[in-house]
């Protein structure tokens, strides 16, 4: 290595990594404030309280960032092989020692923070006088069970499960609760008030996505899953299934429906009608 | 350190050309060879993400292999679980532990070959054979699985009726895996029982390279890490094969057959697979930061800032990687509160992280950096770490990864930290220690531009994966025609597939560099880069016994550069210290 020609070749490597970083940032926090490509509106409670710390780690992770790739690109730079010896430096305890401290109480105290909206999530069950409606996954569709008037889901029996005979559930014809049960292919939910979804699967492993309640959610074959929240917003928003469930897994969609508590009484009104036909 | 009793390692070559080159015992060989398994594996999992990205954005395209030209949606869960597989297994597994480690870790600790050499043969035919059953399941009726590379249970359990791939192709899929454990198992052992027992006379453990640190870790993590995979598809097998229903709940009906299967646990798989599956994501890492410290203070011409707290760190990443496995199944239904501890635990390893990035700036600053090839990759795996890092503390906490979770946001954060950071370590141990494989060196220009193409390559695909993943993009769809809030995604789509056309491209330079130079490159000095450690020590092409009978003695830690006093800006680990010229 003749120190003539790496020098040449030095100035070139240092600029460049100087402008590919710079541009790295810049982009990065230019989309990341633009919000081109960005979450949709939250409509929950809990989903304000996620979005809140998206927005501090954010801030947190987004100096991080910029100072160690600026860090990198300046060292880089600075410190190309211009001729002179360079410096014998072992390390420093101090500097470990305080950047140990510093990131320790940085990354844990998002982790202590961010348990809050997660609790809110999963801790505890809903209020009292909560709808519960049963999602089911099964290979490639949703369905989604109303307990209709009796307020009781009746009983499924497995070998019954056909719904080429309009029975997708296997709702067990010979249960008196499992009568007035509505079955649906699309989720319709009053505004306002208090929901547990109570999420299971059919065969393999699906998950429940909404993408402006904040939840995800896999439905595991063999447990029922609770999950309950409250939807501020009247609107129509899309189901996705988000756990690879085999090949039409791209197309498992549905459509939740947010409907006025009138419009949702409608609603129930209209489907049990129907089922009492 | 009984360094040279050990293994019966004959001072001379095996003269026959089968014995040399194939079923071989000799470390540099065996190095050679898993170097050139991942190679290949690399090159047919590149393939097949490109297919993935032509299928996204231009899927009525006629593509060869295909029936009737066209990848259908099975297909593609085919490609991009054959992807996955081949990466995480035959790729970053293999070659910066299996590989790069076979060969240079004996030289380095000054022994002369792996301490059971019959093993490691073993290990890497075990590795072979586990390639072409995989590979073999392509070739299947049914074609090969189409589950992922984490083969989540019952998708992977209940065999056929779940979906084409899930029979033959699946049960071949599971025993590649079982059989790839066998031989990652073997090769664990034979790495620890070197490094242990074969360091010659005065290489203490404090004075051992980070690469051998690295590659020691790695082995600690294989050795408890693979048993439980085995364990885990041996169980998958015996589901599928033998009726019984370890992760296979009652009452399944799946495809409309009700199955008589009662009593398992789909989440068994999944505790059991990211046991080992987060490990897994730090074995492939350590070697990569072992050998990013090492080219660092190299080309800075420093020592390596904090020594032990390198080692420190290193260490306690492979303690910690045991205890964070849960953060892949915040959603899964396990328990809410384990969730937290799993995300404590998390953000905690995020600590020993940073540590190593403060020091690997530290160790660039007041450098004096030469920009060689081999440089420039390692440069670029801290940029890759940083951003790749910080993505994870997003993922780190639950109520984040709520939304989150099986996004592109997951798949750009862990391509960047594991796959393409681990790849430019790869990358830079090649321009780095190809002199002494071969005696050449591998072009220098080229390189550069293979580095330039590179680095921005791989940020211009993964940096807009964050973005799908906010629009709340899931992975592993194989068309986002289905869901309206996608379709306004095909434009970042389309930019993430040119841009991984331009660096797949990009790597046809680096093919042609190291083959071409092997026997065209510049000749090579014994020591180029006028590095420290063991390996330069010794001549190249590298003696059959790797010191040629006279073993060294180590007087200094590994990292001696610019030592104020001495003459030159190094001193080489074996040279006694009254033979080191002074200024």
């Amino acid at each position: 290595m003749s120190s003539r020609k790496s020098c040449a070749g030095s100035a070139v490597a240092a600029v460049m990594f100087a402008i590919v970083l710079l541009i790295l940032v810049a982009s990065t926090l230019f989309l990341h404030m633009d919000h081109i490509w960005w979450f949709p509106p939250a409509i929950t409670p809990v989903g304000h309280q996620i979005d809140q710390q998206f927005f501090i780690t954010f801030i947190v992770t987004g100096i991080v960032f910029v100072l160690a790739q600026l860090a990198l690109a300046w060292m880089v730079f600075r410190y190309r092989d211009q001729g002179r010896r360079a410096r014998f430096v072992r390390g420093s305890h101090v500097l470990e020692l305080v950047w140990t401290t510093i990131t320790l109480v940085i990354f844990v105290g998002l982790g202590v923070m961010a348990a809050h909206a997660w609790g809110e999530v999963h801790f505890g069950g809903p209020s009292p006088g909560a709808l519960q409606v049963e999602v089911t996954g099964v290979q490639f569709q949703w369905n989604f069970r109303y307990p209709g008037p009796d307020g009781k889901f009746g009983r499924i029996v497995p070998k019954d499960i056909d719904a080429s005979v309009g029975n997708p559930l296997g709702l067990d014809p010979s249960d008196s609760a499992a009568k007035d049960d509505i079955v649906v292919p699309d989720l319709y939910l009053p505004v306002d008030r208090q929901i547990e979804l109570m999420l299971r699967s059919q065969d393999v492993i699906h998950s429940f996505f909404v993408r402006e309640l904040r939840i995800k959610q896999d439905c595991v074959p063999g447990i029922i899953i609770p999950i309950h929240f409250s939807v501020s917003k009247i609107g129509d928003y899309e189901i996705t299934c988000n756990q690879l469930c085999g090949l039409g897994h791209y197309h498992m969609h549905a459509m939740l429906h947010v409907l006025s508590q009138a419009d949702f009484a409608k609603w129930e009104k209209q489907q049990e009608a129907q089922n009492a036909q | 350190m009984s360094a040279h009793a050990g293994p019966v390692h004959h001072a001379e070559a095996p003269k026959g050309w089968i014995r040399h080159y194939i079923f071989s015992l000799d470390h540099k060989v065996i190095g050679l060879q898993y170097i050139l398994l991942g190679l290949s594996a690399v090159t047919i999992g590149m393939i097949l993400s490109l297919i993935v990205r032509l299928h996204l954005v231009w899927p009525n395209l006629h593509i060869w292999g295909f029936a009737n030209g066209i990848v259908s949606p099975e297909d593609y869960l085919r490609v991009v679980t054959m992807h996955g597989t081949l990466m995480v297994f035959f790729v970053l597994t293999t070659v910066p532990q299996s590989g790069f480690g076979n060969y240079f870790l004996p030289i380095q600790i000054g022994a002369p070959d792996m301490a059971f050499p019959t093993i490691n043969m073993l290990s890497f035919w075990t590795t072979f054979l586990a390639l072409i059953v995989l590979l073999a399941s392509a070739f299947v009726p049914g074609g090969s699985s189409i589950s992922g590379w984490t083969a989540y249970a019952p998708l992977s359990a209940v065999g056929q009726i779940a979906g084409p791939g899930q029979g033959l192709g699946q049960t071949l899929w599971v025993v590649s895996i079982a059989l790839f454990c066998g031989g990652s198992l073997m090769s664990a052992i034979n790495f620890l029982g070197t490094t242990i027992d074969l360091r010659t006379k005065g290489l203490s453990l404090m004075r051992l390279p980070l690469t051998v640190w690295g590659w020691f870790l790695t082995a600690c993590l294989a050795l408890l890490a693979f048993g439980v995979l085995l364990a885990a598809c041996i169980l998958l097998l015996l589901d599928r094969l033998a009726q019984t229903s370890f992760f296979i709940p009652s009452n399944l009906d799946v495809s409309g057959v009700l199955l008589h299967h009662a009593g398992g646990s789909p989440l068994l798989w999944q505790h059991l697979f990211w046991f080992f599956g987060h490990p897994e994501v730090y074995i492939a890492i350590l070697p990569g930061m072992g050998i990013i410290s090492h080219v660092l203070s190299t080309f800075s011409r420093k020592p390596v800032f904090g020594y032990k707290a390198m080692v420190y760190s290193l260490s306690a990443i492979g303690f910690l990687s045991f205890a964070v496995w849960g953060h892949h199944m915040f959603i899964s239904g396990m328990n809410p509160y384990s969730a937290l501890a799993f995300s404590i635990l998390t953000l905690v390893i995020g600590v020993p992280s940073a540590i190593k990035t403060f020091n690997w700036l530290g160790t660039l600053w007041g450098g004096r950096i030469h920009f060689t090839a081999s440089m420039l990759f390692a440069i670029g795996f801290v940029s890759l770490f940083v951003t790749g890092g910080l993505s994870g503390i997003f993922l780190a906490q639950p109520a984040l990864d709520l939304y989150l979770h099986d996004t592109y946001y997951v798949i750009g954060h862990f391509h960047l930290i594991m796959g393409v950071a681990a790849i430019f370590a790869m990358f830079a141990a090649s321009y780095y220690w190809f002199p002494k494989m071969f005696g050449r060196h591998m072009d220098e220009t080229l390189g550069k531009i293979h580095f330039w193409c590179t680095f921005v390559g791989v940020y211009c695909i993964f940096m807009p994966m964050h973005y799908l993943g906010y629009v709340g993009d899931p992975r592993r769809y194989s068309s986002i025609e289905s869901v309206n809030y996608l379709l306004r995604l095909h434009s970042v789509h389309y930019f993430i597939s040119v841009a991984a056309f331009f660096t797949a491209g990009a790597q046809l330079l680096f093919y042609w560099n190291f083959f071409w130079s092997m026997k065209h490159g510049k000749p090579a000095e014994q020591n180029p880069w006028h590095a420290t450690t063991l390996e330069w020590s010794v001549s190249t092409p590298v003696p059959h016994d790797n010191f040629a009978g006279n073993y060294p003695t180590v007087y200094r830690g590994p990292y001696e550069y610019s030592v104020p006093g001495a003459a030159e800006d190094y001193i080489p680990q074996h040279i006694a210290p009254g033979l080191v010229a002074k200024a």
